[in-house]
């Protein structure tokens, strides 16, 4: 095959790598993006979109299970039934519209699109194993974008019953007990979720607490209604192996248990993808196992650069596409360092948490002197009329010039919440400004100004 | 329980009017007979205001850095007992005590500048700020090392211009950079270095009110400067013999005796030279016509203080020997650097030395001591090679920059003086010659 020669070259198209070659393209740079897999990457077809379509199910087969069994607001159901083949099919029907989207944006600006795996031979030239044979492609610039994979437990591998999330969402039925390895965000977000759906779900950590990126008040409705979907959690017990009847641990007083399950869903966390590409034919310095980039995004090699889950924490696919982009225009020759405030983190468990910023810990380890206050949707009342009383906004601001410095909320659709929270940050928002901008009436957005009024010392409504 | 009143006391001769330097009690203090109340400067010397009875404090009649006039109410005290005025008579000393303005030509006492972020801090109000219960201090400016607050909009279009934001000044709550901070940075020509320094500008202005001291050498450097037609002559002075003696003098000096600097010897040619010249040792009162040439030679001489310029006097050089001299220069600065000088001690010069001894530098231009007519200026000492017409060798040399009222000393006159001076220096021995 004759050799390809670009401008831009990104390897893995999830969303930081689709948005670096579309960024690319618009800006009229020779591109080419190789993918080994649909394009869209985790997020799309194995992370966040999936899990959300999952998660959505849950939500309105609980709501149905609600009704039936006579809900305090009037409506009545039969009791349902849930057949998750059919919600798997209609998953994927979403993930299959928005890979589609993305090779249709990929097209639509001029990016070419090669399928295959690459390897780096040197640092401007990769081979991509297509199904028509090896493929060189040289270029000037190349984007790393590998992303992450599911982190495996060495005496628990995955296959069989120990399955990681990219199995969990293409489950043909719920299971009948279900053990979840880490009270991370992702095992969270689906154990409710399979809770829901009729799973008995048994959730195993190591550390003390649930959700340990948060802090205590903001996990303490999600343990509540955990609690209420009847799903224990083991915490301070190591997972040590899968047995024919389930889990085998550890539990916090050092006895061996075993958990009852048919399912184990191992969900420690996510490692980089820094193997299986060719780093050892290039001279890349790593940030422990991580790529290490600069405020640019530049490798220690020059003409490379790197973004999403391979250069770090918070391995998050806003982070990826803000980075896609911003790497794209510092190609094009635009005077473009990272600048972001602050990355919104979302976390879809029942209730919903968000986090923007700082937390008040965070801030004050930082150095910050500062105020904080929330408010609660127990006295919002568009909360109420959503039977969605539990959570709060909370606001965390310098105390001599009212900087905001972190929101957070947890409560139910607080995720929508996540646009005001990080344009509020990202423009430099003192208290007063979000105190004075009108908060339409009746919505849950009010208690996002009602905490700034609280910390301000004046809250109306409470 | 009665009010007592206490006007300004007349503390100096002459004075009209004081300047308020101090305040030692403040409204509502209780202060007992002879505490000190308050302090004033005058033209020559800072005096302090005891109270004559024990009272609490309950007005005062101007704030620090007004000038009140000699007579005017000072502060007023609720004592036990029936005063010294009518309860009913408070209001109307009021309008008396306002401070008066300094002088006629004088411009208006300046008063402290009120307490705010910074003259151009632009301060904006937080956007629909609400009334709060305590006050809001947004619109604070950025602390030094805090990173650049600014929108994403406005990010961009700096980053665009190739602009660090952190050498731009925002406006905004929290010190929040707008467009239209960028824009009047741009209107200020920043853009056109813009990509060449990571050195910061820095914005802040810090009001110092001119008060006290500060205020007197202002005022006193102004008249100076506008009043009198200054001529300043530099000589070189080769100061080897002078510093030998001087070597030898202080090493057989007894214990008694001050260590002799430079200055007894300049003070001692100065008399020499004035008795050939008196007419340099003047006072010249341009307003009534008058130059008063004195007989006796009363020398300033300029010291630095912790709180500025100060010119303590030592009085009838012509009568004192050199010892005497070292003496009394050592004892007078000592006295100005620790405040301690007396009305009398800092008043009544006739001319003045100004030295800064190694910072002297190698020229400069006094101001002179007015209404005085000529002012010795100390250059630095440094070894220098000079041709003797033979051979370069090293010797002690010193200028001396001396300025001159060249309405009252013609620069004939000015010249004759200092070659006079730099003849004697030259030979320290004639010095001591009577004529």
């Amino acid at each position: 095959m004759p050799i390809i020669d670009c401008k831009v070259l990104v390897i893995g198209a999830g969303p930081g790598g689709y948005i670096a070659a579309i960024r690319a393209g618009q800006l009229g740079l020779d591109t080419v993006i190789v993918e080994a897999a649909a394009h869209g990457g985790t997020c799309l077809n194995v992370g966040c979109i999936p899990s959300k379509a999952i998660i959505h199910v849950a939500d309105e087969f609980e709501k149905a299970m609600h009704f039936a069994a006579g809900s305090p607001i009037g409506v009545k159901v039969a009791k349902p039934e849930i057949d998750l083949k059919k919600s798997v099919a209609w998953k994927d029907a979403i993930v299959k519209r928005l890979t589609g989207g993305v090779s249709g944006l990929l097209k639509k600006n001029k990016v070419r699109t090669i399928s295959g795996w690459a390897t780096f031979i040197d640092g401007k030239t990769v081979e991509v194993k297509t199904d028509d044979g090896v493929q060189t492609i040289r270029a000037e610039n190349i984007i790393i974008a590998t992303g992450s994979a599911p982190v495996e437990l060495p005496f628990m591998p995955f296959g069989g019953n120990i399955i990681s999330s990219t199995e969990a969402l293409d489950l043909d039925a719920p299971p009948k007990n279900l053990a979840i390895v880490g009270a991370g965000y992702i095992g969270l977000e689906l154990g409710i979720a399979f809770a829901k759906l009729g799973s008995k779900v048994t959730v195993v950590e190591a550390l003390d607490r649930i959700l340990p990126l948060y802090d205590k008040a903001l996990t303490r409705p999600v343990a509540k209604k955990m609690k209420a979907l009847g799903i224990d959690v083991v915490l301070g017990a190591k997972a040590k192996g899968a047995g024919k009847a389930g889990l085998q641990i550890e539990a916090a007083d050092g006895k061996a248990e075993t958990i009852k399950a048919d399912k184990i869903l191992v969900t420690v966390g996510r490692a980089p993808l820094t193997e299986g590409w060719g780093r050892d034919n290039l001279v890349l310095d790593m940030d422990g196992r991580f790529v290490k980039i600069d405020e640019q995004c530049r490798t220690s090699m020059s003409g490379i650069y790197a973004i999403g889950d391979v250069t770090g924490e918070p391995m998050l696919a806003h982070r990826a596409m803000a980075q896609g982009e911003m790497v794209a225009e510092i190609i094009a020759g635009e005077n473009r360092v990272w600048d972001k405030v602050a990355i919104a983190a979302v976390c879809f468990t029942d209730p919903e948490i968000v986090s923007a910023g700082l937390l008040p810990d965070e801030a004050t380890d930082a150095g910050y002197e500062i105020i904080t206050q929330s408010f609660p949707f127990a006295a919002n009342g568009r909360a109420m009329t959503m039977e969605s009383e539990d959570g709060f906004v909370r606001i965390v601001a310098r105390k001599d010039n009212h900087l905001v410095l972190g929101i957070q909320a947890v409560g139910g659709g607080v995720s929508e919440l996540a646009a005001a929270f990080g344009l509020a940050l990202e423009m430099g928002a003192a208290l007063e400004d979000i105190a004075g901008t009108i908060h339409a009436h009746p919505t849950q957005g009010e208690a996002f100004q009602e905490a700034a009024l609280r910390t301000l010392g004046h809250a109306l409504h409470i | 329980m009665g009010e007592h009143i206490i006007k300004l006391p007349d503390v100096g001769e002459g004075v009209a009017e004081a300047e308020l330097v101090e305040w030692m009690a403040a409204i509502g203090a209780n202060v007992r007979e002879d505490e000190v109340l308050a302090a004033v400067m005058t033209d020559k010397a800072t005096v302090e205001i005891p109270s004559p009875v024990e009272g609490k404090v309950i007005w005062q009649a101007a704030k620090v850095g007004d000038i009140l006039a000699v007579g005017s109410p000072l502060i007023r005290l609720e004592v036990d007992g029936p005063g010294n005025i009518k309860p009913g008579e408070a209001m109307e000393t009021t309008p008396a005590a306002a401070p008066v303005e300094a002088k006629p030509k004088a411009a208006k006492a300046p008063k402290p500048a009120p307490k705010k972020p910074a003259t151009n801090g632009a301060v904006a109000a937080p956007v629909g700020a609400n009334v709060s219960l305590k006050p809001s201090p947004s619109g604070a400016p950025r602390a030094e090392g805090d990173k650049p607050l600014a929108s994403p909009a406005v990010r961009k279009r700096a980053a665009d211009a190739g602009i660090d934001l952190r050498r731009i000044h925002g406006t905004g709550p929290a010190g929040r950079i707008s467009n239209a901070d960028l824009d009047a940075y741009f209107e200020s020509g920043g853009a056109a270095h813009a990509r060449s320094s990571a050195y910061t500008r820095k914005t802040g202005v810090t009001d110092v009110p001119m008060v006290g001291l500060r205020r007197k050498i202002a005022e006193k450097m102004a008249i100076a400067k506008s009043r009198i037609a200054h001529i300043t002559y530099v000589e070189e002075i080769d100061m080897t013999a002078l510093e030998d003696l001087r070597a030898q003098l202080n090493k057989a000096r007894k214990q008694s005796q001050a260590k002799l600097t430079l200055l007894p010897f300049l003070m001692r040619a100065m008399v020499k030279a004035i008795g050939e010249q008196p007419q340099i040792n003047s006072i010249y009162d341009d307003e009534a016509g008058i130059v008063h040439q004195h007989g006796g030679v009363h020398i300033g001489v300029a010291a630095q203080t912790p709180g500025g310029l100060m010119v303590p006097v030592a009085h009838h050089v012509e009568a004192r020997d050199l010892w005497d001299c070292a003496a009394e220069v050592a004892r007078l600065s000592e006295a100005a650097r620790t405040g301690k000088a007396t009305r009398e001690e800092l008043s009544g010069s006739t001319i003045t030395i100004t030295s800064l001894g190694a910072m002297g530098g190698i020229v400069t231009t006094p101001v002179i001591n007015h209404p005085e007519v000529a002012i010795i200026g100390v250059n630095k000492m440094q070894v220098l090679p000079k041709w003797d017409g033979q051979e370069f060798r090293p010797r002690k040399v010193m200028n001396l920059s001396s300025s001159f009222d060249h309405r009252v000393v013609d620069g004939w006159d000015a010249a004759v003086f200092v070659q006079r001076i730099r003849a004697l220096l030259e030979n320290p021995a004639m010095i001591f010659i009577e004529d």
